[in-house]
């Protein structure tokens, strides 16, 4: 009898009640920001490789970087290059087994938002104090 | 497998709304249903329970609620005090023990679902046959190889100490059913409470086996699959830490390289 039951067993529900917590979610968006860099890192190629072709290939891609909308995704792949990078130290200093105690897991999530997006901003202001434009 | 929704059979109906009882101080619980015998998916029952005339703690509430409106609602407990591990599930988005979690702590109305991710036999209770599996899996005994002493197995305080923090786990399953990783991979990766008692065997000074307990977790699944997403030290009823005993784990695979 009992058998006859188990296959029908209903799976009890997860994601959709689990309480949203900062940790889980810096934890899936370290997952997104690797997959965009993954990807994104096309682009980059992209952009070396019509730096070898010839000057005219490279003013053609250089000014699609400058399109308004490219420098918004490009602004956002800082962001998840930044975000990242701080999420591998993160990473790397609880691999060495510290970094556990739960107001510090909780500090350093909270300092890994904040810092990815203060650095995003300083490196973008920074290119532009330097270039005096974007 | 990663499947972020829920499968036909398992996607959750509203369920009935249990006459109100007498009383002024009257707290709402709504508390997941299934059994095998209706052939229904399961549903979101509501119930009221008065406060004054019920215990400070949720298990109360369901005892209250089984003995007072609904004697079919299902669940586990023993102890009522936090040492069996028995009550283990999801209250108010998180994974905790009934009998410790105080129904004052939750805002509004109170929501019971069994533990995240597992198969369920009935109401609120999950069938943990593969989680004990995996618990056998590691062998948790003391394993030696020298000749047996006529007494006990020494240790010194020290490394007695080694063991705080580890030997404290009930096994209630409330860490490895709040990890997504063990939700999408449950049936290769270990999951945080069965590691914990892993590396408690790991790090005994009186243990022998400890190169091939470190082979047997060698693998991309069984160890690896812990992201240090860190729900399981958030939800460890008894304020353990398993993923500080994963990252132990992960150190000593490098360190015997080395």
């Amino acid at each position: 009898m009992a058998e006859t039951h188990t296959d029908k067993r209903p799976l009890s529900p997860h994601l959709q009640i689990y309480r949203p917590m900062l940790t889980m979610m810096m934890s899936i968006v370290h997952r997104i920001t690797g997959s965009a860099l993954y990807f994104g890192i096309v682009f980059f190629v992209w952009w070396l490789i019509a730096g070898a072709i010839s000057a005219e290939y490279f003013a053609m891609t250089q000014a699609v970087f400058g399109f308004w909308l490219s420098k918004i995704i490009l602004f956002g792949f800082t962001w998840a290059l930044i975000h990242h990078m701080l999420g591998g130290l993160r990473h790397l200093l609880w691999d060495t087994g510290h970094g556990f105690k739960l107001s510090t897991v909780e500090f350093m999530a909270r300092a890994n938002l904040v810092l990815s997006i203060v650095l995003t901003f300083a490196l973008w202001i920074g290119v532009y104090l330097v270039r005096g434009t974007l | 497998m990663v499947a972020f929704s829920l499968p036909q059979n398992s996607k959750v109906d509203t369920g009935k709304a249990w006459p109100k009882p007498e009383g002024g101080d009257l707290r709402e619980f709504r508390i997941y249903r299934w059994s095998p015998d209706d052939h229904q998916n399961p549903r979101l029952d509501t119930y009221h329970v008065d406060m004054k005339s019920c215990g400070p703690m949720v298990l109360d509430a369901l005892i209250k609620i089984k003995n007072e409106q609904d004697a079919t609602l299902t669940f586990r407990r023993s102890c009522r005090e936090g040492i069996c591990g028995s009550c283990a599930m999801n209250i108010d988005g998180t994974n905790t023990l009934a009998c410790l979690k105080s129904i004052d702590d939750v805002k509004g109305p109170v929501k019971i679902y069994p533990l995240p991710h597992m198969p369920v036999v009935k109401d609120l209770v999950p069938d943990l046959t593969r989680f004990y599996a995996q618990h056998r899996s590691i062998e948790p005994w003391l394993k030696t190889s020298t000749p047996t002493p006529q007494a006990e197995w020494k240790q010194s305080r020290p490394d007695r100490a080694k063991l705080d923090g580890l030997y404290e786990c009930i096994l209630c399953a409330c860490c490895s059913t709040s990890c997504p990783s063990y939700w999408w991979n449950g049936d290769r990766y270990l999951g945080p409470a069965v590691l914990l008692q892993a590396y408690r065997w790991l790090i005994d000074s009186r243990d022998e086996g400890t190169g091939e307990r470190l082979d047997n977790l060698e693998d991309p699944f069984r160890l690896y699959r812990c992201h240090t997403i860190m729900n399981c030290a958030k939800a460890c009823p008894k304020h353990l830490n398993p993923a500080k005993a994963i990252a132990e784990i992960k150190k000593m695979m490098v360190e015997r390289r080395l």
